[in-house]
């Protein structure tokens, strides 16, 4: 009884450690944006995040939606069906799939790179250098990568989103007989702005929680090769795992009412 | 020039730095001796600023630069460092690394780039390299563009961790005589850690033993070979038998 206490003990002075620890980092960062920006690193990152992301964030897109298409014209009434399915997928892409997919694809690639890039500074004591060399490595290393993720995420989701209808389109011409022109107009015709700038608001904090879980982890790694690999899987898990729960209390925030 | 008094550093339970006062001469170059695991990173870094001792005060040039458990900046004194492993950014060319401090400051590229290129050829090295990135140079080399990096800033004060490590004979050799050559160029104070014996005796007017976080022993360099501290004794012959475990 005292043993299992005690581990309980454990894991919540555990959690809370983290948590105030997370909080004094996130301090730091805000106190960070009021410093000078460094607009080179921004540019690399926005080119690293948004860019070289693309072609993952396309084809998850595009096979999503068309795997979507499938699902609701063989499981659904398939009466009338060329205007529900291009509805729905649409709606589905651009208010849930979209985002979220994305947003967990990219935090597989870049939150991943960001832990494992700055686990292996810190380690190898780059990150003291810097601040032997008067740069602040907040400013220098976390405030370019979380203003990258917050700008880049809702542009990369706006291709996902076309990219994504397209699937559902070029399945429902190919594979279920539509026809594409009638396809597009019911897409146009169903979907409202408010679907899309929900999705895009959603993948802007997207783009802040894989940021900053890949800045965080890797800024606190320690230990070498093993510390970092730690910090790498950390944050991939902790980001997808925060996008989840945030799409969900955001969809309830803006489509409750 | 650089004042210790009674500096403490923990790590959780774990007392690494018990007390350790020090005194560090303007323009001497001082060496501070000890096992693996005595404290001797970590004081550098509490004098850095990177770690924030428990207790203690750090003065520098008559300033604190530590006192009451806070740090207070004195950007007046310009301080660089050596890292054990050279902390080269991967990222950037060698120029970049080396004008780092020149290019966060504003200077325009082509005096960055410039500047690099001396600065290279103060340690030794060609222009050839100044494109290439860090990880394309061996480790000796790695040392020599870390060098040029901590001297390009015109340090008044220079750190040197574990200068050789991991070097063969000879380029720790090198880099212990451009250490000398270069601090005395700049003018520079120096503080370096090692447990290079070698090293300590080509670097040091000076040195100091640090073992279980106290600095247990001091002097010129000519009394070390002549002390009868059996620690140092046993540090300095590298003997397994004595009163280091």
């Amino acid at each position: 009884m005292i043993s299992i206490t005690r581990n309980i003990g454990k894991v919540v002075i555990l959690f809370l450690k983290n948590t105030g620890n997370f909080f004094i980092f996130f301090t730091k960062i805000l106190q960070s944006f009021f410093k000078p920006w460094y607009f080179k690193n921004i540019i690399n990152q926005m080119i690293f995040i948004g860019y070289f992301s693309l072609p993952v964030v396309s084809l998850t897109s595009f096979f999503t939606g068309g795997a979507l298409a499938l699902q609701i014209y063989y499981g659904g009434n398939q009466f009338n069906s060329e205007a529900i399915v291009s509805s729905i997928v649409a709606l589905g892409i651009t208010r849930e799939l979209g985002p979220v997919l994305g947003g967990i694809v990219v935090a597989g690639r870049v939150s991943s790179a960001i832990a494992a890039e700055l686990g292996t500074m810190k380690v190898t004591e780059q990150i003291d250098a810097l601040k032997t060399l008067s740069a602040d490595p907040i400013s220098y290393l976390i405030v370019p990568r979380i203003i990258s993720g917050i700008i880049m995420l809702p542009i990369l989701i706006i291709f996902a989103d076309i990219i994504g209808i397209m699937g559902g389109w070029f399945i429902g011409i190919q594979s279920l007989g539509f026809n594409g022109s009638v396809y597009i107009q019911n897409t146009i015709d169903f979907l409202e702005v408010n679907d899309i700038s929900s999705g895009l608001i959603k993948a802007s904090f997207f783009g802040f929680i894989i940021t900053i879980m890949g800045c965080y982890q890797g800024f606190n790694s320690s230990g070498g090769a093993q510390g970092v690999g730690k910090a790498t899987t950390n944050a991939v898990v902790s980001a997808s795992v925060l996008i989840l729960a945030s799409n969900y209390i955001m969809t309830n925030l803006f489509f409750a009412s | 020039m650089i004042t210790i008094e009674n500096l403490h550093k923990y790590f959780e339970n774990k007392k690494v730095l018990n007390g350790v006062s020090l005194n560090i001469e303007e323009g001497t170059s001082s060496v501070i001796i000890g096992g693996s695991g005595t404290g001797k990173s970590v004081l550098i870094k509490c004098i850095l600023g990177l770690l924030t001792p428990e207790e203690g005060r750090i003065s520098i040039k008559n300033n604190f630069i530590f006192e009451n458990g806070k740090f207070k900046k004195n950007s007046k004194i310009k301080i660089g460092m050596l890292f054990q492993g050279g902390a080269l950014f991967d990222s950037l060319r060698i120029w970049q690394n080396v004008s780092f401090y020149n290019i966060q400051n504003g200077k325009n590229k082509k005096f960055c780039f410039e500047d690099a290129i001396l600065n290279l050829e103060k340690v030794g090295l060609s222009s050839d390299v100044v494109n290439l990135y860090p990880s394309e140079l061996s480790g000796g080399m790695q040392k020599r563009v870390a060098l040029a990096r901590a001297i390009s800033i015109k340090p008044d004060i220079i750190f040197f961790d574990e200068p050789t490590t991991g070097l063969d004979p000879i380029s720790a050799d090198v880099i212990n005589k451009l250490i000398i050559e270069k601090v005395r160029d700049i003018g520079a104070t120096s503080l370096t850690i090692t447990h290079d014996m070698s090293s300590a005796r080509t670097i040091s007017d000076k040195i100091h033993m640090l073992h279980n976080g106290e600095i247990i022993w001091e002097g010129n360099k000519d009394t070390i070979e002549s002390t009868d501290n059996p620690f140092v004794v046993q540090f300095i012959n590298g003997l397994s038998e004595g009163p280091i475990n």
